[in-house]
């Protein structure tokens, strides 16, 4: 899978922001602290991202931002990676009752209109810190996962290798964690990583509702209290850019790690590597 | 004749599709004896992996019953399978490739006998290996099925069964995705253990010629009947079913050798679909020999002589 | 006369590390109207051996080296234009599955108005139909299937089908690849039989490759055994079946139970084919050859002309400079 120059990047932009949010507090300086003597100013030496209408560190603020952005969207993805496991391989592992069930409880969720739930919910709960809100993305964006580990544990639980393992007296407990579930774990980490980033853009909207607590930072606090000292039309831009860039890279790096999934679970989609055309190419002149 | 360890009574399998039924078998009956193989011959959707299918309970028979010992089989099929065992046809799908050939029977050894002991383990996963015939067995132990070749999964595929002590194998063409030059050696391992163990074995296949070589008995199934049945020199020799005769002329045979019985051979039909099967004898749109009775009665089992037996007109009027 | 003269084909794969060879120094010819079969297990460059041929390999599949004189011109050295102009009405192929050889979108007529017209440009649309059905009532299919689509057909029809699509042109090679290893036994002897008829009424010659020599031992005028990538004999099925040479030809061709005659214990051959990434030193079959001496694993035998048997050509250090010595 890391043959793919696209997973490579992929992986190394999200590798990238894992860092910066564990090693935040240590290489950025104090996102709070008010330099009174540097307001709205822009990047220069003192300042590298240049300062806050409150006289704060853009590029401190950023990377505390990426601590607050990742700990929620790791905590959603795990949420709801751990949801549509505990769904999704049951349901097509067992089939018949167990599958009608489950498989209604998804459908249900994938037709729930999400975000305006979860403003309600959020409106609701009071108090909604990262892990609340973290909850609220992980309860609500776990079926379209369960969907699909339901119809590769379908597919795997009536393998040749399944009913032998069955035939030989092996308990379903045991076909599911070690027959069934090993073979679903390209799935279920392309799954966490897509849940993950999904939750780092869900709290980016709705820290821009001004639904999370604006008491912490992350990138989407940071766009909002830009938006609503309207940088953009002060011409603020080193206020906002940083954390919508931040963003929009992990949407890319999303998307080329998915890319590389695809052409995996989809050999139709890879290309005869170039060094081998070029070496046949070269073997057929000599 | 001892007692049949497994048997299928009249056990039909219908599968819903869409608004029809596909009847995949229909009114088969077989009985397997410690000692003996049987061999299952036909062509597919002849229904031979369906009747396997049944007789492993995956699915149960839409009619008709399945006997183990004597007794109607019911309930959760846990206790059934440390009896009977199937061997699938292909040896690259029933190894799960994360697992290495030590785990696979080491998790049947331990589901089936009270082992105390590590050192124990590994003496009963040593003899498995070495029935067969996978020696020096350390050399295979801690391969990967993807390290091996076809030959040597099927082997471990059979060891791990035989880890189980069953009393009946079914082989679902055991050997039809193997290399030929390694073929022989597979029905030779499967003849050893039914004299060695007295395992009562069904040997499903498409070759003629192999379950000769094989088996003791020979049942012929033709668009999810049973068409004729008996000690197979005597069914090989002497066909008594249209279809049987059409088979045995069609498989190869260099001893033939005699073209013009190829050229012949242009307009032979195709079996029938079933979901909507022919009335009577199933095979009667094609059978040269068909009498109006053929297009609609089914014709009964007829028995004749030494354990032989056909569901043919020709023989009951005979 | 020969239709086509194949000598020293060596096709390497370049993907891994070092180059795998799978077909190594291949060396035959093929008459006029002949059968000739390639019986050969996996790893044996059988298949690698039909798409050097045809001209249809990919890369990492290369032809290192060697000729493929069909009709005077080498295929090895045409380009993909004058492939075009061959393919189809000088040299067409049967593949194993006709799904992968008729478009599923397509109705099966329109298959052979299209291959039809492209290589008759004078060809009216009428007059393809026409033609299409006659193509396919060649192989026992009837006129009204012609608006079929292949779903539509059963698995035996499709392949007939595929036939007569490779016949369409008039080629005077067909090179089929396993065309009835997806087919049952009576369908089996059902395509034989028409490939055997038409062989006769229009004098194409074919290249039968499978696996299953019983299969070419009834069926073909010759018949070559690969092995490891190589060609090991090559003789007249008579011939190879009454006295084959070369041990694997025995060992493959004991690997088949009779029909008929009296049973006896057969082994077939010990041991696993070999892995091309890795092959043996010497003579390729050598580690499972129970008539091995000294030297076979470094000396690799060469193809020789079996004395007063000039169809009968063995690569065996059993049989020196061409003597017959069994």
């Amino acid at each position: 899978m890391l043959k793919s120059w696209k997973v490579r990047i992929g992986l190394s932009i999200l590798t990238f922001f894992v860092l910066l949010a564990v090693l935040g507090p240590v290489i950025g300086g104090d996102p709070r602290a008010n330099d009174i003597s540097s307001i709205s100013q822009p990047p220069s030496a003192h300042h590298l991202f240049g300062t806050t209408q409150f006289g704060q560190d853009v590029l401190a603020q950023t990377v505390a931002g990426a601590r607050g952005s990742m700990l929620v969207g790791i905590l959603a993805a795990a949420i709801g990676t751990l949801i549509a496991i505990l769904v999704g391989v049951p349901a097509g592992y067992f089939g018949g009752a167990v599958d009608n069930g489950l498989n209604f409880f998804t459908n249900l969720f994938l037709v729930m209109p999400v975000l305006p739930l979860i403003l309600i919910v959020a409106g609701y709960v009071q108090g909604t810190g990262p892990f609340v809100i973290a909850l609220i993305i992980g309860l609500f964006g776990w079926s379209g996962g369960a969907r699909t580990l339901r119809a590769q544990s379908l597919s795997l639980s009536s393998r040749d290798f399944v009913l032998a393992m069955r035939m030989i007296g092996e308990p379903h407990r045991r076909l599911i964690f070690f027959e069934v579930l090993p073979h679903l774990t390209g799935w279920i980490s392309a799954m966490f990583l897509h849940g993950m980033i999904g939750g780092v853009m869900a709290e980016a909207g709705l820290a821009f509702l001004g639904i999370t607590d604006s008491g912490s930072i992350s990138w989407g606090t940071m766009i909002q209290a830009a938006q609503q000292q309207s940088a953009v039309l002060r011409g603020l831009w080193w206020w906002f850019v940083p954390p919508g860039l931040c963003i929009a890279l992990i949407g890319t790096a999303a998307t080329l790690v998915n890319f590389g999934v695809d052409e995996i679970s989809n050999p139709k989609l890879r290309q005869a590597r170039r060094s081998v055309v070029v070496r046949a190419r070269k073997v057929v002149e000599a | 004749m001892s007692q049949p360890v497994l048997e299928a009574r009249a056990v039909s399998k219908h599968f819903p599709a869409g608004r029809s039924t596909v009847r995949a078998v229909e009114d088969a009956t077989l009985a397997l004896q410690p000692g003996r193989i049987v061999a299952l011959v036909g062509e597919s959707g002849s229904g031979k992996t369906t009747l396997a299918r049944l007789l492993a309970r995956f699915y149960p028979p839409t009619s008709g019953e399945i006997r183990l010992h004597g007794e109607t089989v019911k309930g959760k099929p846990r206790a059934y399978y440390s009896d009977v065992q199937l061997i699938f046809q292909d040896p690259f799908g029933s190894l799960n490739p994360l697992h290495r050939v030590r785990y696979n029977l080491e998790r049947a050894v331990k589901l089936h006998h009270a082992v105390r002991s590590r050192a124990e383990l590994d003496q009963k996963v040593t003899e498995l290996l070495e029935r067969v015939s996978l020696t020096p067995t350390e050399q295979y132990l801690d391969k990967f099925p993807h390290e091996l070749s076809g030959g040597q999964r099927q082997r471990v595929v059979i060891a791990r069964a035989l880890a189980v002590e069953p009393k009946v194998l079914l082989g679902d063409e055991p050997i039809s995705m193997l290399d030929v030059s390694i073929r022989l050696e597979m029905l030779n391992l499967l003849d050893r253990l039914r004299t060695e163990d007295g395992l009562a074995l069904l040997y499903i296949t498409h070759d003629i010629a192999s379950a000769r070589y094989l088996c003791d008995d020979i049942v012929v199934m033709y668009a999810g009947r049973m068409v004729e049945g008996g000690l197979k020199e005597d069914v090989i020799a002497n066909p008594l079913h249209p279809y049987t005769q059409l088979l045995i002329d069609s498989s190869p045979d260099p001893e033939r050798r005699d073209r013009p019985n190829l050229f012949d051979a242009e307009d032979l039909g195709e079996p029938p679909s079933l979901i909507d099967p022919p009335a009577g004898c199933r095979f009667h749109p094609r059978c040269p020999f068909a009498m109006n009775k053929c297009r609609t009665e089914t014709p009964p089992r007829t028995e004749l002589p030494e354990g032989r037996w056909t569901h043919c007109w020709l023989q009951e009027n005979a | 006369m020969s239709v086509l003269t194949v000598e020293g084909l060596t096709v390497d794969y370049v993907s891994g590390e070092r180059p795998v060879r799978a077909c190594d120094d291949v060396t035959f010819e093929l008459r006029q109207g002949e059968i000739l079969g390639v019986a050969g297990e996996s790893g044996s460059g059988k298949s690698t051996l039909i798409t050097a041929l045809t001209r249809l390999q990919r890369p990492p599949a290369v032809t290192t080296a060697g000729r493929i004189e069909f009709r005077g011109t080498d295929l090895v050295s045409l380009n993909a234009d004058e492939l075009r102009k061959l393919r189809w009405t000088s040299l067409a192929i049967v593949l194993q599955s006709a799904m992968d050889a008729l478009n599923p979108v397509m109705r099966v007529g329109a298959q052979f108005v299209d291959v039809l017209r492209s290589h008759d440009k004078t060809l009216g649309n009428k007059d393809a139909w026409a033609k299409a059905a006659d193509l396919l009532g060649m192989v026992g299919i009837s006129a009204d299937r012609v608006r079929s689509y292949p779903h539509e057909l059963s698995g035996g029809m499709r392949q007939r089908a595929s036939i007569a699509l490779a016949l369409a042109c008039g080629p005077e090679l067909v090179v089929m690849d396993e065309p009835t290893t997806a087919v049952d036994v009576v369908m089996q002897r059902q395509i034989l039989a028409q490939v055997l008829r038409l062989r006769r009424e229009l004098g194409f010659a074919v290249v039968f490759v499978t696996h299953d020599l019983s299969l070419l031992l009834e069926l073909a005028d010759r018949i070559a055994i690969m092995y490891g990538g190589r060609i090991v004999e090559i003789g007249t099925a008579e011939s190879l079946y009454t006295k084959p040479r070369h041990p694997y030809t025995r060992g493959l061709r004991d690997s088949f139970p009779p029909l008929r005659s009296p049973l006896r214990k057969l082994t077939g051959i010990p041991g696993s084919p070999p892995d091309l990434r890795n092959p043996p030193p010497g003579c390729p079959f050598h580690p499972r050859c129970a008539d091995r001496f000294d030297g076979c694993d470094e000396q690799r035998p060469e193809l020789l002309t079996i004395e007063d048997h000039a169809d009968h050509t063995v690569a065996c250090r059993l049989y020196p400079s061409g003597d017959d010595q069994l």
